[in-house]
C-alpha cells in the first residue's frame, strides 16, 4: 500500500520547515527538487499537453496503470518545475478518486501560496486543475466499465 | 557611454521622502528596479492626497462653494505645472486623462474618426509598447487605413533610413516613443518630427518613459501630440496629461459624453464645452491630478538634469558590472538610453531570475514588457529588466550584481 496523499503532504510540510521560512532557500531548494524531477518523454512534449501561463510552460500527461494514475510533467522555467514535481510527487501512484478529494493544505503550510499568487505568469493554477481533470476522466472511465 | 558624470544629488535626503523603500522583503532591504513599471511616491504625494480628501474634497467647476472652489483651484493648478512642465503654449492643451494608454485611445479615436481616411497609412515603430500598437490597429481597422512599422537594429536603435522610407504623403500619422520601455532606447523624436511634417502628417509621442527621466519641450520638438502618465512620475496611478496643439484639438470631435465636455444639452442639440473640457467628460479623477501637481514639483525640485545624470550613472555603473557575469547578455545598447538595463542569462528562463531576485528583497520586471513584437524581432521570449529611478544607489547595484552572481552559481 503506497502512502496517503495526506501522508505524503505531511512529509513535504516536514522538508520545508528546515528551510526555516528563509524565501532564498525555499526557492533554491524547490529548483533542486525539479533538476531531480524524472525526465518528461519527449514524445509527450506536445502542444495538446502543455498548460500555458503568461511566463513559464508547463507540460503534462497522464496515463492510469493498474487502477492508479502516473504524471509525467516538465517545465521550461526552474522553480515552476520545482513546484510541479510537488505535485507529481503527491499525486503519483494514488486512484483518480483521490486525486479528485485531494485537499492540497500543504500549499498554505509550506508558503507555496507566494508562488500560486503569481498564476497569472507560472500557470501553476491551472496545472492543478489539469491534474484533477486527468482523474476525473479515468475515474468517468472507471465507472463505465464497472 | 561614460562615468565621468558625477551628480551631486543627495540621495539619501531623496530616499527620506518615499516610506514605500524603508522596508524589508524577504528578510532583506528592499531594492526596488522596477521604475519603469511605476516608481514610488514621495510623501509629499501621498500626504496631498490625505489633505484633498481629509479637507476639501468637491466636485469641481461647477460648485460655488468654499470647498469646490478650494479643490477647482488645486485642479487647475496642476494643470499650470504641467503646462511649464513641457512648455505648452496654453493650458488648453493640456488634458487630463487616466494615463499614457488613454490619452493614445483618445487620439486614435477622435482624431483617427475625423482625419483618417481609407489607404491612409499611420507609421509607429518596433519598439512600441502594446499600448502604442492595438490603439492604432482599431484605427486602421475602422477606417481601412494600412499600419506600417519602423524597424529595430539590433542594438535596439530604430533604422531611420528605413522609416524614410515609409514616409509619404499617404502617410496622416506618426506614433513613437520618446524613449523605450523594454530596452531603453531614447529615439530621435526631433528628427522623426521633422520628417513626418514635412510629409504632412501628424505627430505623436508617447512619453511614457521619459516624463521623470528627460527634458520635455513640446514647442521646440514641434510634435503634435505628447502623452504622459502620472504614475511613472512619482504620482499617483489612474491620471496622465495629453498634450496636444490646439489648433489640431479644436477640430477633433468629442471622444466621451458627459458632464463637464458639455456647454448646453438640448435632445435635439448639444453644443460642446471649450478645450481642454471637451476631452474631460464625467467627474475627473480630482484627488490624483491634484497629487500629480506635487509629483511635477518634486521632479522640478531636483531638477531633470540632476536625475538624468544621477540615472545614466547607475546605467553605465550596472552596465559594466552585469558585463562581468558569464552567460549575461544585455538586451539593448543604444547609444543614447534612459536608466533602463535589459538582459538575459543563457539557459536561465527570466521568470526564475525574477523570482530568486524576490527572494532577497530585489524588485525586476521579467517577460515581455507588453511589447511582444519587439521581443519577437530580438529573438528573445522576455527578457530581464532593471530600471533606476532618482532615489536607487550603486550600493542597491552592488546587492544586485551579488544576487545574479549566486543565481548563475547555483544554476550553472
Amino acid at each position: 500500500m503506497s502512502k496517503s496523499i495526506t501522508d505524503i503532504q505531511q512529509e513535504i510540510i516536514q522538508e520545508f520547515s528546515l528551510l526555516d521560512g528563509d524565501m532564498e532557500m525555499t526557492v533554491f531548494y524547490i529548483m533542486e527538487l525539479g533538476q531531480k524531477l524524472p525526465a518528461m518523454n519527449e514524445a509527450n512534449k506536445t502542444e495538446d499537453n502543455v498548460v500555458k501561463g503568461c511566463q513559464s510552460k508547463v507540460w503534462l500527461a497522464a496515463k492510469l496503470e493498474n487502477d492508479n494514475v502516473y504524471f509525467e510533467a516538465d517545465s521550461n522555467t526552474a522553480i515552476t518545475k520545482g513546484l510541479v514535481s510537488l505535485l507529481v510527487r503527491i499525486f503519483n501512484g494514488q486512484s483518480p478518486e483521490a486525486i479528485l478529494n485531494a485537499d492540497l493544505s500543504f500549499m498554505q503550510k509550506i508558503g507555496m501560496e507566494r508562488f500560486i499568487g503569481t498564476q497569472r505568469s507560472n500557470g501553476f493554477a491551472a496545472m492543478i486543475k489539469q491534474m484533477k481533470l486527468y482523474a476525473l476522466a479515468f475515474k468517468t472511465k472507471q465507472d463505465v466499465k464497472s | 557611454m561614460s562615468v565621468a558624470t558625477r551628480t551631486s544629488l543627495d540621495v539619501e535626503n531623496i530616499r527620506k521622502q518615499f516610506p514605500v523603500l524603508h522596508q524589508k522583503v524577504n528578510g532583506r532591504d528592499l531594492v526596488y528596479f522596477d521604475n519603469a513599471a511605476t516608481n514610488q511616491k514621495p510623501d509629499a504625494v501621498i500626504n496631498s492626497l490625505v489633505d484633498y480628501y481629509s479637507n476639501y474634497n468637491a466636485n469641481i467647476h461647477r460648485g460655488i462653494h468654499t470647498l469646490a472652489e478650494k479643490a477647482t483651484k488645486a485642479y487647475e493648478q496642476t494643470r499650470a505645472l504641467a503646462k511649464e512642465f513641457i512648455n505648452a503654449a496654453s493650458e488648453q492643451e493640456i488634458i487630463f486623462v487616466r494615463g499614457v494608454t488613454e490619452a493614445i485611445n483618445l487620439v486614435a479615436a477622435s482624431y483617427g474618426k475625423a482625419f483618417i481616411r481609407e489607404g491612409d497609412e499611420i507609421i509607429i515603430s518596433g519598439l512600441e509598447h502594446h499600448s502604442n500598437i492595438v490603439p492604432w490597429q482599431f484605427v486602421c481597422q475602422d477606417r481601412k487605413a494600412v499600419l506600417k512599422v519602423i524597424n529595430v537594429k539590433d542594438n535596439g536603435e530604430l533604422d531611420l533610413e528605413q522609416f524614410k522610407t515609409l514616409i509619404s504623403s499617404k502617410t496622416k500619422l506618426v506614433a513613437v516613443n520618446h524613449a523605450s520601455n523594454s530596452l531603453g532606447t531614447i529615439n530621435p523624436i526631433k528628427q522623426i518630427i521633422d520628417l513626418a511634417h514635412a510629409n504632412h502628417a501628424v505627430v505623436l509621442i508617447d512619453g511614457a518613459q521619459a516624463g521623470a527621466h528627460l527634458p520635455i519641450d513640446v514647442q521646440a520638438l514641434n510634435c503634435d501630440f505628447y502623452c504622459l502618465s502620472s504614475h511613472k512620475m512619482f504620482g499617483p496611478t489612474g491620471t496622465g496629461i495629453l498634450y496636444g496643439k490646439k489648433n489640431l484639438m479644436e477640430l477633433m470631435p468629442p471622444y466621451q459624453g458627459g458632464g463637464e465636455m458639455i456647454k448646453s444639452v438640448s435632445f435635439e442639440k448639444t453644443t460642446y464645452n471649450d478645450l481642454p473640457y471637451k476631452f474631460e467628460a464625467g467627474t475627473p479623477n480630482i484627488a490624483d491630478v491634484i497629487a500629480f501637481g506635487k509629483a511635477i514639483e518634486f521632479i522640478n525640485s531636483i531638477g531633470k538634469e540632476a536625475i538624468a545624470a544621477h540615472e545614466h550613472e547607475l546605467l553605465v555603473y550596472a552596465t559594466e558590472r552585469i558585463k562581468t557575469l558569464p552567460h549575461v547578455r544585455v538586451i539593448g545598447e543604444a547609444k543614447e538610453k534612459v536608466g533602463v538595463l535589459s538582459f538575459s542569462i543563457d539557459g536561465i528562463h527570466p521568470f526564475d531570475i525574477g523570482q530568486m531576485l524576490d527572494a532577497r528583497g530585489i524588485a525586476v520586471r521579467t517577460g515581455h514588457h507588453c511589447t511582444e513584437p519587439l521581443m519577437e524581432r530580438l529573438g528573445v521570449e522576455g527578457t530581464v529588466r532593471a530600471s533606476f529611478s532618482v532615489y536607487n544607489t550603486k550600493q542597491e547595484v552592488d546587492q544586485f550584481i551579488e544576487g545574479l552572481d549566486r543565481i548563475i552559481k547555483f544554476l550553472k
